[in-house]
């Protein structure tokens, strides 16, 4: 295929542009292409978490969506734009809205499909997630200088654990 | 705690005994699933005690499972920076769980189980991955191996796992299967018929990624890739490693046509090129890691062409791994300066190229 710009050297690119709402596809050489900034020759690759915390930082969805902070882990979203790394499972559903533009914008898609799982029954896993709310509770208490809450909590967090 | 690989066989680098397909290409196959422990913060977030929850439980289940009984547990936390160092040279834990990133100092709870080819580390930047590492060209292997573990682990602890997302992940790009896999692969002859620039743009048309020999963030090297999948959602484990296998098969094909290419064209050029690097590695008296890297690539090639014969690919593959700082400093038993350990890998790679040498010619 000959390049769509200079109409001379083979294409090795395949460029898609959206102008207008147009979608349209170039096949261009690689100087052609590289005269458009897309890069064809060997570099140290990008870090690939630089690109994805752009897209982090680049999120639509209203910062109003993202207030408060993970009842489990108490991270919050600015936490997360600092590391890039979610504090624990519960996040995924205390910022649902924001992970799922993310979540399709680094994946191109927001569903799972491949191998499903279910995990084991257990009862410590309930006691667990009893203790991590108990913790966030305790955590507050103390910052707000509760410490007769905070002493009952601790007890009730020893009880479990 | 004092660091004894000895029960791995061959302290745990078989995975490069060049023994898989397509080896004079490809050094080895490696995937990993992450994983997180229901009912705990991600290990970044987790406190120490959590932390060391999380390895108690697994250390439980890995107990029970046979595939995993003659493993061999190895506490990062409790090691020594040096020890840290080989784990990471040896690709057996990640610069993370090693404790050697700055901005991710070491870990309670830290954690390694090694068995062959297998290995699952504790309190990464997730509480698990399972990792599986093989010679050669050997996805699908690679992979059987792992989901066998995946599943026996996954039935005896309960794992983070979403309706629509799929497994949970600390770090987002990893969500869904939770799973990369990646293939090391030398590819020299695309670097100097300068080919590789198209190869490369063509994987990232097609949703996969290159790196260094050390994965994420590190440089290439002696011309050697890793080509990993990009995207771990909305695509089963099937179709991710289907598509790696398709594309790097082709690649493979790209290289040994480039490498029929050379030897047509310019075929004294190359030998000379080539016997030269055997002959710098062979009485070189200081060598950096690079200057190493880049003349056993050369070696490497020459040996996939049979202009070199007599030499394992094994001997080199094994030569990447001791020729790197921490080994070196281990082997002689003290800490090294930075010219020291030039001197120390000249030393290293002489005897070790010595020792095969009778054959060689």
């Amino acid at each position: 295929m000959v390049c769509d710009n200079c109409h001379e050297r083979d294409a090795v690119v395949n460029l898609t542009t959206i102008e207008n709402n147009a979608v349209r596809q170039l096949h261009l050489c690689e100087q052609c292409a590289a005269e458009r900034g897309v890069e064809t020759s060997v570099s140290v690759p990008k870090h690939p978490l630089g690109e994805f915390l752009q897209a982090v930082q680049q999120q639509s969805v209203p910062a109003s969506a993202d207030a408060g902070k993970c009842a489990f882990c108490g991270l919050t979203m600015k936490d997360f734009r600092a590391t890039g790394r979610m504090g624990c499972a519960r996040c995924y559903s205390t910022f649902e809205p924001s992970m799922r533009e993310l979540l399709r914008r680094v994946h191109g898609s927001t569903r799972h499909i491949g191998r499903t799982y279910r995990a084991p029954h257990d009862e410590v896993l309930e006691s667990v997630s009893v203790l991590g709310e108990l913790r966030e509770k305790l955590r507050r208490a103390i910052e707000q200088e509760q410490f007769e809450v905070a002493a009952q909590l601790r007890d009730r967090i020893k009880v479990l654990e | 705690m004092t660091l004894d690989l000895s029960l791995l066989s061959d302290g745990g680098v078989r995975w490069l005994d060049a023994s898989g397909s397509h080896s004079d290409v490809v050094l080895s196959t490696r995937v990993r699933l992450a994983r997180n422990v229901e009912g705990y913060a991600f290990t970044g977030r987790a406190r120490d005690g959590e932390r060391l929850r999380v390895l108690a439980l697994v250390r439980d289940a890995l107990r029970k499972l046979p595939g995993m009984s003659d493993s061999v547990v190895v506490r990062v936390d409790e090691l020594e920076p040096g020890d840290r160092a080989i784990l990471f040279e040896r690709h057996l834990v990640s610069k993370e769980l090693a404790g050697l990133e700055a901005q991710h100092p070491l870990r309670s709870g830290a954690a390694v189980y090694l068995s062959d080819g297998l290995s699952v580390m504790i309190n990464e930047e997730d509480h698990l991955r399972l990792q599986s590492l093989q010679s050669g060209f050997e996805l699908r292997a690679a992979y059987a191996a792992l989901d066998r573990v995946d599943r026996e682990i996954g039935a005896r602890v309960p794992f983070s796992y979403h309706p629509e997302f799929g497994f949970l992940t600390a770090c987002p790009t990893n969500v869904g299967t939770g799973m990369r896999a990646s293939v090391l692969i030398h590819l020299p002859g695309l670097v100097l018929t300068k080919e590789i620039g198209r190869v490369l743009a063509g994987l990232q048309q097609m949703g996969l990624t290159y790196r260094g020999l050390y994965g994420e963030g590190s440089e290439v090297v002696g011309n050697f890739f890793q080509i990993s999948n990009q995207t771990t959602l909305g695509r089963s484990e099937e179709d991710l490693l289907d598509q790696l296998i398709r594309v790097v098969g082709h690649v493979i094909e790209r290289e040994e046509e480039a490498r029929r290419v050379l030897l047509r064209d310019a075929g004294y050029i190359i030998e000379d090129k080539l016997w030269r690097a055997y002959g710098t590695l062979r009485y070189a008296r200081s060598l950096t890691f690079e200057e190493a890297m880049n003349y056993l690539s050369g070696v490497r090639l020459a040996v996939g062409l049979k202009l070199i014969r007599g030499l394992s690919v094994y001997t080199l593959n094994k030569l990447l791994i001791f020729s790197q700082a921490a080994h070196l400093a281990a082997a002689e038993g003290r800490s090294l300066t930075e010219s020291e350990t030039n001197l120390a890998r000249a030393r290293y790679v002489r005897k070790a190229l010595e020792d095969d040498a009778g054959a060689v010619g």
